[in-house]
């Protein structure tokens, strides 16, 4: 073990560095987001928490700021109008049986949470009123209709603080969710702290890293033009350090998602994001 | 016929060739996280290691360290070191150690191990079984490493 000859060059390459997440102010359609508080009590190395809104560039940062600017809002749009649409056996719509999705405010700051003794997500939830209440088939977890459907109830709680629980009969899942996290997978065999954790604020390659929050999820993504779901973006993460991801929707990431949460609580929601 | 026999000879010829001279992934030795020998006995070739530290499907060393010598490419990581003069800081046994798996140097590293073959989980199907770089690559970034000398 030989570790002294690069630690003073490396203290150096990083001060000169254009580190770290900046000290924009999040404002959205005149309201301010919270991108920044203080890290919740369970988490041993990192004191403040930042959505990874401050670590993107200026131009991408700009199109959060504005709902006519944000391309995800397009996709809102679209389910604005799948709530109306009957669809299935029942002959029901979302709105037959929900006066008004605003009636969600909150919701996206709770979950994921356990129902019956099952850890449920916005998806599941989704699911269950269009198989088991409409008759209808379930959307696929991460295509177009479900994005844009989690897309449209999340931003009701655009501004409020995440706020997911963690004990109790959540422990369990959150245990587990928080030994994925640490967990090496992969042929380069890194775990989500190596990068979220230990290394956010500094480039890799051409990519800012930063915590790996997920309170603007889904997130429209210039990269692909489209809203990525938190299962998405887990599972494109995994693929780049050569591991073979978890299922979509599956007990590892639904279990990662609520882990993921609580290291965001306090952070508002600023779904639908926008990132690169 | 003649042909295919005589092809099989080659063939078998370079497979056992292989096998005599080049150290496999967990047959290499190390003490105090620095390999001595060569994993395959031909000298490694700068150019080539060169490109192999760049190449985001190979070594893709850039991803996380930033490079002077490489000043062409344009996005350069900054979550290890920068490897200028790096050679005048290890030797080259130490720079074989730490390509073919940092970990024996430095605990705990987010560096890949870039010559071990088994003792990571959940590998993609494409990648089960493999090495990231082959012997001969690491033998070429190591010998590029050698160059990057500023005293
Ligand atoms: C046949 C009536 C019916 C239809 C149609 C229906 N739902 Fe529901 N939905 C319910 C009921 C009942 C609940 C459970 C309410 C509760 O537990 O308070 C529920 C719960 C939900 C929840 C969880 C709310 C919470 O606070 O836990 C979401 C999200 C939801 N529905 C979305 C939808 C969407 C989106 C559609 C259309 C694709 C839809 N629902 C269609 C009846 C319906
Ligand atoms: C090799 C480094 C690396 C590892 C390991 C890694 N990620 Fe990422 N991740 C990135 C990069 C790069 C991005 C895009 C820039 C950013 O937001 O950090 C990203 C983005 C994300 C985002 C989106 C953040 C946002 O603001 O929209 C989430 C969520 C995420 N990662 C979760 C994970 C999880 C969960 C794991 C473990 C299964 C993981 N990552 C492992 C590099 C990594
Ligand atoms: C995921 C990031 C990452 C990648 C990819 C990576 N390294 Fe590293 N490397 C590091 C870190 C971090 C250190 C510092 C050691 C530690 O973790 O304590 C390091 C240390 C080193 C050192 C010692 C440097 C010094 O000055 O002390 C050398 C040499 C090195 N790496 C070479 C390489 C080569 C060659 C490649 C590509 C084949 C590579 N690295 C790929 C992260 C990385």
């Amino acid at each position: 073990m030989k570790i002294a000859p690069w630690i003073a060059i490396a203290a150096f390459g990083f001060a000169g560095a254009a580190v770290a997440q900046d000290d924009n102010t999040l404002n959205v359609e005149g309201e301010t987001l919270l991108t920044e508080t203080a890290a919740p009590a369970h988490m041993d190395s990192v004191d403040t928490i930042y959505s990874g809104w401050r670590f993107r560039s200026s131009e991408t940062q700009a199109l959060q700021t504005d709902d006519f600017d944000n391309p995800g809002m397009i996709f809102v749009d679209t389910a604005i109008e799948q709530w109306d649409k009957v669809d299935g056996s029942e002959g029901k719509a979302c709105s037959s049986c929900h006066e008004d999705v605003a009636d969600f405010a909150g919701l996206r700051t709770k979950l994921p949470r356990v129902d019956n003794g099952e850890l449920v997500t916005m998806e599941n939830l989704i699911n269950e009123c269009r198989t088991d209440r409409m008759g209808a088939e379930a959307w696929k977890w991460s295509k177009g209709k479900m994005t844009a459907m989690t897309a449209l109830i999340g931003l009701q709680s655009r501004g409020m603080a995440m706020d997911v629980a963690t004990e109790g009969e959540a422990a369990p899942f959150w245990e587990k969710g928080k030994e994925l996290y640490y967990t090496r997978v992969g042929q380069l065999d890194m775990a989500c702290s190596n990068c979220h954790e230990d290394n956010y604020g500094v480039m890799i390659r051409a990519d800012h890293l930063s915590q790996g929050q997920i309170n603007g999820f889904p997130t429209y993504r210039l990269k692909n033009a489209k809203l990525n779901s938190i299962h998405g973006r887990f599972k494109g993460c995994m693929k780049n350090i050569r591991a073979t991801p978890f299922a979509e929707g599956g007990d590892e990431f639904k279990a990662l998602e609520l882990y993921l949460a609580s290291r965001g609580q306090g952070l508002s929601v600023e779904t639908p994001s926008v990132r690169n | 016929m003649k042909h295919t026999l005589g092809f099989a000879v080659v063939a078998t010829l370079g497979a056992s060739m292989a096998l005599a001279e080049e150290v496999k992934p967990m047959a290499v030795s190390f003490a105090d996280g620095t390999v001595a020998a060569s994993l395959t006995g031909v000298a490694g070739d700068p150019v080539n290691g060169r490109a192999v530290f760049a190449n985001r499907k190979q070594g893709n060393c850039l991803a996380c360290h930033t490079n002077s010598d490489l000043s062409e490419e344009s996005f350069h990581g900054e979550v290890g070191p920068p490897m200028d003069g790096v050679a005048d800081r290890w030797s080259e046994a130490e720079l074989r150690g730490i390509v073919s798996n940092s970990k024996m140097m430095f605990e705990g590293t987010i560096m890949p191990a870039f010559y071990i073959d088994s003792g990571y989980t959940r590998p993609l199907d494409d990648f089960a079984g493999q090495s990231i770089l082959t012997a001969q690559q690491v033998e070429d970034v190591v010998a590029y490493l050698m160059t990057l000398k500023e005293e």
